[in-house]
């Protein structure tokens, strides 16, 4: 594989200037290919840059899926150092095709997208209350580590050079040393994380070396460009004032640095309390502000890592909770795929550039002296520190603890594009310094990469645990700082947890304020935190269930797959704040992509070929052909024709009937009572008694604007749990929990509708409970619900049960092309479709796909709403 | 020096005191400046409305519990050594000292941080936090963001969680088993200066 794409670039990259073909650089050379028409043309020259880069691509992924085949392999061998062998064995192979090697970490591919991908992901997932509860050692490792290491370095070095281990031909004098130790001594976040995310060491000892990684990045920059411009002025005309300057830039870079991440923070949680209706964009959005805050801090040259990383703490905790779950759900995994392809290219990038021959030259004193010189300095670096530290932290770094940061220093690939631009003319010895870093990092992520795991586990370092805290957890972690700030009060030290508490009292009272939606402002953590749990227990409970049990299928057919919808839907929402996602997110693309997520679950069910084409049709409605609809008005005409008549027979009392009968079938997407108690007694779950019987819920009055739980249809009956998905589930938490539960699932509802009237949801809300009003009085014969005592009858005819219900039609809508479905579910077909033109629902006139984005979901729902009612009636005939 | 010890000489009791908290002789000092600052009227003995005048505590949710653990023995008065004693649970716990083996238990030992918290919530002092001892510090902690049905529910998936011989209620072991997995050390310390 690897000869054929040399070959290939051989043949295409002739033209291009020697070793400059790097991928950025869009094809300069645009030269055709003889005169005349030809049948097949050859546009390498067209396509190549995006070709390049996508087969680089493809490489990594390759070479990250293959390197994950052997489990055993992959726990002693860290993944970087695969990547790098990897990278020397193509870099040769290159080298071997073609004379020269072309491709190479370029610095500014580097600087300007690899590094911010990582830095991007690391910086938006950090948690927050780790890195700020370890600011100071995080500070202090960061600024004085980095300073001493440099240093350090930088005058050993050259006493080394005035001994006499160095060779002659290196020239170098002492700012050259100097500026080599600035760029060789900084930590570099992506082998630090590449590493350290295999060694899972505990949570403080991680963030210190990692925090570490990142913010040294302004001692870095500030440090590399002071000498840089000693360097290109010559030694001897520096003043003194340059020196201040030295410490001015500092401040500037590194302040300035944060200042701006937090500037755009602000920005972009102000800016996502307003994308309810654009949800698509949200993830978009995080992205572009992220790396904005990086490309303009370096546009003014300050740290753009801390800039970025600063953007993304502060940003974090707004973001999440203004945007979608899918959102969240997209911003997480799109993150963490370009950081990790990201990486993976540098480490190849590096065993590439490692190959170029005529980029480096080999000095061994200088090698092996800057190899001892960093461990040494290193090591007695955090040593030196953690004792000051020990002195004012709760919790001292114990010796291994200092051990494991002394090893986990890592050298990456920063260092070696820094060396790389490095200017020749003005460094003589560049090419030593480059062969030099590559070593060091060679053996930093190489040797010390591989052996850190060993060693971590000879020290027995506390390792992380990956566990969830427990919702007593989480209410004492809370209590516990609230105790601890009395408590400094008291004692009257401004100590952390004071000055904690004041932030705090800021971020509520004004932050929150400005950079959250009023809907989520008034949402509780520690609410939150128990919707979660309660989640993921049912979660598990659910899976072990199926675990244990095909056998509920053979009970109840649809109620499995109805349960596995909810956990599918949750599993994706994360924190599922938000039950009836697609309802409450009524923006055109939610309902296509709830669809294409519960896609698999539902896969038995569904005709496939068809909701493929549907969701390619639009990405943000999804219309009926036109074919299509008009069969079906011409078959929902003739069903509620029969249905008419039918009706005028005595609906009302068949009415339950019809329902009884249909639930003991397993038709009803309904839970039915009797059987699915006695599915789930197989799976030794501890069951519920069927829920008390619903309060007969009065119909939802037309706006009522002052209550707002009647504002939406299915809120009808509060008590009962609302929507069939989550009465499903009520079946499978096990009888302690089920209150609990049935709490969680109504109160999440008054959460995620938001009640502010002013929020921009809320006239469609309205409008579709005004809908939803009046369709009981026009469908459902008065009475029917009001004197009913049988639990089901009223959920279903009240607007509770609508939304799944008709997730439910469309699935067997899908199914009855398939020709397959039994007669009983062909009347369902009448109340199918929104736009249908029957006459007493009052929806628009038929949806024309045209009709706009912003305007059809509206009309979409409002048939969602007015549709379910016909549904006894339509399928009463046939099973009559 | 010369006028620290002769602060030291005001403190009563002050090496019993050391031994018993842990507090070095500097902390000691350092809490009874500040005692004395509180203790406005220099009546040598601190009442619940000299913590109350504290801003900070006033903002706290908890604040008046945190004062109640004060006065726990019933007085409405603390003087200066059991405000050093109550305070001493707060301490980093001290794991070289407990590796001595002493013959006592310092405040700052785990069970004892535990206990003091657990007391927090347990109003009536029956060794037991019943479901509306909980929700009251609920109540306190989330304020009205919460209704009340999300309260009780959070209460009552608490208790289900770590009640485990069905009392409906949890008791001390119950609470330190249901807290063994977390960092109390770090979660229950304030670093006085050293």
């Amino acid at each position: 594989m690897c000869d054929v794409r040399a070959d290939r670039y051989r043949a295409s990259a002739v033209s291009q200037s020697g070793g400059e073909l790097h991928l950025q650089y869009a094809g300069e050379h645009d030269h055709h290919h003889g005169g005349g028409y030809r049948v097949v043309q050859w546009e390498w020259s067209y396509v190549q840059t995006p070709y390049i880069i996508a087969i680089w691509l493809l490489v990594a992924s390759v070479a990250k899926i293959l390197f994950h085949f052997s489990q055993r392999f992959t726990t002693v061998v860290p993944e970087s150092c695969m990547l790098i062998l990897l990278g020397l064995v193509l870099g040769g192979v290159v080298l071997i095709a073609n004379k020269k090697q072309l491709y190479q970490l370029e610095p500014s591919l580097f600087f300007l997208f690899l590094l911010p991908t990582i830095v991007g992901d690391a910086g938006y997932f950090m948690p927050a209350r780790l890195f700020f509860d370890n600011l100071g050692a995080i500070l202090t490792y960061a600024v004085v580590g980095t300073l001493w290491n440099a240093f350090c370095t930088g005058f050993s070095l050259y006493a080394a050079k005035l001994l006499g281990f160095i060779d002659e031909h290196v020239q170098a004098e002492m700012l050259d040393f100097l500026l080599f130790g600035a760029l060789i001594s900084a930590v570099d976040p992506v082998a630090v994380l590449a590493v350290f995310e295999e060694v899972h060491v505990n949570e403080t000892l991680f963030i210190i070396v990692f925090g570490e990684s990142l913010v040294n990045d302004a001692v870095t920059v500030v440090l590399y460009k002071v000498y840089i411009s000693f360097v290109e002025v010559g030694a001897e005309n520096v003043q003194t004032a340059d020196y201040f300057k030295g410490v001015a830039s500092f401040l500037i870079v590194s302040i300035g640095g944060t200042m701006v991440g937090l500037i755009f923070a602000v920005i972009l949680g102000f800016i996502t309390r307003f994308t309810k209706k654009v949800r698509i964009i949200e993830p978009l959005l995080v992205f572009l502000m992220v790396y904005l805050a990086y490309l303009t801090a370096e546009l003014f040259s300050l740290s753009a890592i801390l800039s970025m990383t600063f953007c993304g703490i502060g940003a974090n905790k707004y973001v999440e909770a203004n945007i979608s779950q899918k959102s969240r759900t997209t911003v997480k995994y799109t993150m963490k795929t370009l950081a990790s392809i990201a990486e993976t290219i540098i480490f190849i990038f590096l065993g590439i550039s490692a190959v170029d021959k005529s980029k480096w030259a080999w000095d061994t004193g200088l090698v092996s002296c800057t190899l001892v010189f960093i461990l040494i300095f290193r090591a007695v670096g955090v040593v030196g520190q953690t004792w000051v530290l020990n002195r004012f932290r709760l919790v001292p770094l114990e010796k291994i603890d200092q051990v494991v940061m002394s090893y986990g220093g890592l050298r990456g690939a920063v260092a070696f594009a820094l060396v790389v631009l490095l200017d020749g003319e003005q460094v003589k010895a560049k090419d030593y310094f480059v062969a030099t870093t590559i070593v060091v990092v060679f053996f930093t992520v190489m040797f010390q990469g591989l052996t850190i795991k060993p060693l971590v586990k000879w020290l027995k370092v506390p390792r992380a645990t990956n566990r969830k805290p427990t919702i007593n957890e989480e209410i004492h972690e809370r209590a516990f700082d609230h105790i601890l700030t009395a408590v400094e009060d008291i004692a009257g030290l401004q100590g952390y947890h004071h000055w904690r508490d004041k932030w705090e009292q800021f971020d509520k009272n004004y932050l929150s304020k400005l950079l959250l939606r009023k809907s989520v402002y008034r949402k509780s953590e520690l609410w939150e935190a128990y919707q979660k749990i309660n989640i993921r227990d049912a979660i598990s409970v659910i899976d072990q269930c199926e675990a244990d049990r095909g056998l509920l299928c053979l009970f109840s057919s649809d109620w499995p797959e109805c349960s596995l919808m909810f956990v599918c839907s949750r599993r994706e929402n994360g924190s599922g704040v938000c039950l009836d996602l697609q309802v409450i997110d009524n923006i055109p693309g939610a309902k296509v992509e709830e669809d294409m997520e519960t896609h698999h679950v539902l896969a038995g069910n569904l005709y496939k070929p068809r909701r493929r084409y549907q969701s390619h049709y639009s990405r943000h409605f999804m219309p009926l052909g036109e074919q299509e609809r008009q069969d079906r008005e011409v078959f929902q005409r003739n069903m509620r024709s029969r249905m008419e008549t039918f009706k005028s027979t005595r609906y009302k009392r068949h009415k339950k009937e019809l329902f009884q009968a249909s639930l003991l079938g397993n038709y009803p997407p309904v839970v039915s009572h009797p059987s699915v108690p006695a599915a789930l007694e197989g799976c030794q779950i501890p069951l519920l008694p069927p829920p008390p019987p619903a309060p007969p819920s009065p119909p939802p009055a037309p706006s009522s604007p002052t209550s707002e739980d009647s504002h939406l249809p299915w809120k009808g009956s509060l008590g009962s749990p609302p929507p069939c998905v989550s009465l499903e589930a009520t079946k499978i938490i096990p009888v302690d929990l089920q209150q609990a539960w049935n709490q969680s699932i109504s109160s999440l509802e008054s959460i995620s509708s938001p009640p502010a009237p002013a929020e921009p949801v809320h006239p469609r809300v309205s409008a579709l409970s005004r809908l939803g009003g009046p369709r009981p009085a026009s469908y459902t014969p008065p009475g029917s619900a009001a004197g009913s005592t049988f639990s089901i009858g009223p959920q279903v005819s009240q607007g509770s049960f609508l939304f799944p219900d008709k997730k439910k039609e469309e699935e067997e809508e899908e199914e009855d092309v398939e020709g397959g479905v039994a007669a009983e579910m062909q009347p369902l077909m009448s109340s199918l479709k929104p736009p249908g033109p029957l006459p007493p629902p009052p929806p628009p006139p038929s949806s024309a796909p045209g009709s706009g984005r912003r305007r059809t979901p509206c009309v979409y729902l409002r048939s969602l709403v007015t549709s379910p009612p016909p549904e006894p009636h339509s399928r009463g005939p046939t099973q009559l | 020096m010369g006028s620290s010890s002769s602060s030291r000489n005001k403190i009563p009791n002050a090496q019993e005191l050391m031994h018993q908290t842990g507090f070095s002789s500097a902390h000691l000092l350092r809490l009874h400046d500040r005692f004395e600052s509180l203790d406005r009227d220099n009546r040598g003995y601190l009442s619940p409305d000299d913590f109350e005048v504290l801003g900070g505590l006033a903002m706290n949710p908890i604040g008046g519990r945190i004062i109640e653990a004060f006065f726990s023995s019933g007085q409405d008065t603390v003087d200066f050594s059991s405000f050093v004693r109550i305070l001493a649970h707060f301490r980093p716990t001290d794991r070289n000292r407990n590796k001595e083996g002493t013959q006592q238990e310092l405040p700052s030992s785990r069970t004892r941080k535990l206990k003091f918290a657990f007391q927090l919530y347990d109003l009536d002092r029956d060794g037991k936090i019943s479901r509306e001892e909980l929700l009251q510090v609920l109540r306190a902690m989330l304020g009205l963001q919460v209704t009340e049905e999300q309260l009780q529910s959070i209460a009552e998936r608490a208790i289900q969680e770590a009640d485990l011989d069905k009392d409906d209620a949890i008791s001390f072991d119950e609470f330190k088993k249901s807290l063994e997995k977390m960092d109390i050390d770090t979660k229950m310390s304030v670093s006085f200066l050293k």
